[in-house]
């Protein structure tokens, strides 16, 4: 993959609410086969900006340019959210989860190939005689979701009904649905809240399998820096609304500005309250601790 | 009695006899006065006489009553709990209870098959039983759009109606037949549907609510004051009967089903056919709509229930999936609305009120919202129960308000809460693919 061609651009993207500006001004490259990871304090834009990119807000101003492999160029904020992930394949996930509660696993696979299946039903009258065409693409739809619940180490819960299900493999459940989509970018929020620590790793090696050997293109936000720093290959730190820097991990490690919006004018410890404080999971610590923590190693 | 019954030890005979005798004390307390004496008109002036065989009998009924309804009590309990601890793993108990609906469904359409037979010269049995079956068809249609799509409608009477007057005034105006009206009355009530679903593709809950009880409103206000089309309160009579595949149902010579089939006229026969005809529309719309559900739209109704936003962030067109629930539903109800009005021969705005609305999403809450067998269930329960409460006389409607409440206290998701998967990876065949 050329590292000139970003799959996904998104320039002077602004989002205002009232007199509140929720997005600045950002631009940013996403590209193919890559991992680009976005930060930043509580309140910073960041699941914002996923609204914006997922048809979820029409953006104030600005543009999001996707280079769909077989489409062409599509321009994302024009398109309805449904569109943009049945046209231009671009498949998100919530912060906080959203499966079909009442549903099982499986039937919530399936309903992610919906679009796939619809058409080969004939709008339900294929399916309603029970064609041999339909049969054939739902056994193929079966398959697919049975593929993605075997990667995500689910398959032993496929007639689980998914509400049932504890928080972290509620969380895995959201992303092998998006994953039968079929998505060429994967936007994922917060992917590792509420996991433990081995279900974390997994998720790591997860991403880097996604992107490394099927190039598939990951954007991310995440608050857990052990994520962050170990599979991003690109991050973009927001603070306000704005982009205040971008680049490798090592590179943003270093970044007196992340430093700042992070941990306060001072790095000392009475500072510490200004942003997050949300305290997702007491037992992983701050994130604030975590960050200067996974800066300072 | 103040009385916990802790469900953590099982209590010995001992503790359980005290604890009967401690109620049957208290009813002998209460019985005195009550059952053990009474006054007696003796000779122009009242006199107390006693009676206290009846007061033994009462008191012995308590403790008996007592012993058995703790017993009984404790044994549900345990097998609650158990079933409880087994339920996070038990796909075989729930499997158990698909099999055992299954066959409860069965049960209930083979009953429905035999009914006319059993009570063949009883006509208000069979009557009654053509009435629940349209409630039952009208509860099908309308699961689909508050059961599976979860969209809130209180104006479901309004497709009821469109059905009705379609077929109404196209038999007395243009001629048609039952047969031929059907289609044509379903796809205008289904038109009606997505003309409805249009402005209110938005809504949800409460506020889809208040829109769709103005539609039904609207629909019955224009019946009645468009007396041009409608002849307004006034109604439509003598619609003509359906046909037994042409052959009419009277007395007479000419080609007629007795005459036909050579046997004796019988006003019966039409009863039993209508009959046998709702019981065949109510099945189609029973399988129909359960093969729906197990197909991408229905799961598609189903997931837009659950979540409409997870549901745009998955590519599926949001708009399109609400307007084919609602203009499926509303042809369903629109079929119901066809067979209704050639049943009674006569129809006005009376028929499709509010109320009819309200009974109908009674059926479908009370059922357990989704449950197809759930809407027979509540059907019988929301037709019979009037029925059987005739004696009660003017205490009928709290009767009817006591036993729903009682059955929303008891099963608060409706008779058959539990939803059923449309598809079960352990019960897929698999070629080889084991994991």
């Amino acid at each position: 993959m050329s590292r000139s061609e970003p799959l996904l651009r998104v320039e002077n993207l602004s989002m205002r609410f009232g007199g509140l500006t929720a997005i600045d001004d950002l631009s940013l490259d996403v590209m193919a086969a890559r991992i680009t990871a976005v930060i930043g304090p509580n309140g910073a834009g960041k699941t914002t900006l996923f609204n914006c990119l997922t048809g979820f807000y029409k953006p104030s101003s600005g543009s999001v340019r996707l280079v769909h492999p077989q489409r062409g160029t599509l321009r994302l904020e024009q398109l309805d959210s449904h569109q943009v992930a049945s046209r231009a394949q671009v498949v998100r996930t919530f912060q906080n989860v959203r499966l079909f509660p009442r549903m099982t696993v499986l039937e919530n696979l399936i309903v992610a190939q919906h679009q796939r299946l619809q058409r080969a039903s004939g709008f339900s009258l294929a399916g309603l005689f029970g064609l041999q065409a339909y049969r054939r693409a739902e056994a193929e739809a079966i398959a697919i979701a049975v593929d993605r619940l075997k990667r995500l180490n689910l398959l032993d819960r496929a007639d689980a009904v998914a509400g049932d299900l504890p928080y972290g493999m509620q969380r895995r459940v959201e992303i092998a649905r998006a994953l039968c989509v079929d998505p060429i970018l994967l936007c994922l929020d917060e992917p590792a809240a509420g996991l433990n620590p081995r279900e974390s790793a997994e998720l790591n090696a997860l991403l880097q399998s996604l992107a490394g050997e099927e190039g598939l293109a990951i954007l991310l936000i995440e608050h857990d820096m052990n994520v962050v720093m170990n599979v991003s290959d690109h991050i973009c730190v927001l603070n306000y609304g704005c982009k205040i820097a971008e680049g490798t991990p090592d590179e943003i490690r270093s970044d007196a500005k992340v430093i700042k919006a992070y941990l306060g004018e001072d790095d000392g410890e009475g500072d510490y309250g200004n942003y997050g404080g949300e305290g997702r999971d007491a037992s992983e610590g701050s994130e604030e601790n975590m960050l200067s923590g996974a800066l300072r190693r | 009695m103040g009385v916990v019954v802790s469900a953590q030890h099982t209590p010995s005979l001992a503790e359980r006899l005290k604890d009967a005798a401690s109620v049957a004390f208290i009813a002998l307390l209460l019985g005195i006065p009550m059952l053990g004496l009474t006054t007696v008109d003796q000779g122009g002036a009242l006199r107390v006489a006693t009676r206290w065989p009846v007061l033994a009998a009462f008191v012995a009924l308590c403790f008996a009553g007592r012993l058995i309804a703790r017993y009984a009590f404790e044994r549900w309990q345990l097998g609650r709990r158990s079933q409880e601890r087994t339920k996070n793993r038990a796909t075989p108990s729930s499997r158990r209870y698909g099999v055992l609906t299954n066959w409860l469904g069965w049960g209930c359409f083979a009953s429905a098959l035999f009914l006319p037979i059993l009570f063949s010269d009883n006509r208000y049995v069979v009557d009654t039983a053509t009435t629940v079956l349209i409630y039952v068809m009208l509860g099908w249609g309308l699961n689909v759009v508050v059961g599976l799509a979860g969209l809130l409608n209180l104006g479901y009477a309004a497709f009821y109606a469109v059905g009705a007057y379609a077929y109404a005034l196209l038999a007395t105006q243009f001629g048609w037949g039952f047969w031929q009206a059907l289609p044509v009355a379903g796809a205008l009530a289904a038109g009606f549907g997505l003309l409805l679903g249009w402005p209110t593709l938005r809504l949800r809950g409460d506020y889809l609510a208040i829109v769709t009880l103005g539609f039904g409103e609207i629909v019955r206000v224009v019946l009645v004051n468009w007396t041009d089309l409608s002849n307004g309160p006034n109604g439509i009579a003598s619609i003509p009967r359906p046909t037994f595949f042409g052959l009419p149902f009277k007395p007479g010579d000419e080609a007629t089903f007795a005459s036909f089939f050579g046997i004796e006229f019988s006003p019966l026969h039409r009863i039993h056919f209508l009959y046998y005809l709702i019981l065949a529309l109510a099945m189609l719309t029973n399988v129909f709509v359960s093969r729906l559900r197990k197909l991408p739209i229905g799961r598609a109704w189903e997931a837009i229930r659950e979540d409409e936003i997870a549901c745009k962030a998955l590519g599926i067109n949001v708009t399109q999936v609400k307007l084919s629930a609602l203009a499926i539903s509303a042809m369903l109800g629109g079929a119901a609305g066809v067979f209704f009005a050639a049943r009674q021969g006569f129809i006005s705005p009376e028929s499709f009120t509010f109320n009819e609305s309200a009974i109908v999403l009674a059926i479908v809450v009370l059922g357990g919202t989704g449950s197809q067998l759930g809407v027979v269930l509540s059907s019988l329960v929301l037709v019979l129960l009037p029925e059987l409460g005739r004696d009660f006389a003017d205490y009928r409607m709290l009767l009817f308000g006591a036993a729903m409440i009682l059955i929303m206290i008891w099963r608060p998701g409706g008779i058959l809460a539990k939803r059923e998967p449309t598809l079960r990876y352990s019960a897929l065949p698999r070629d080889g693919e084991r994991p």
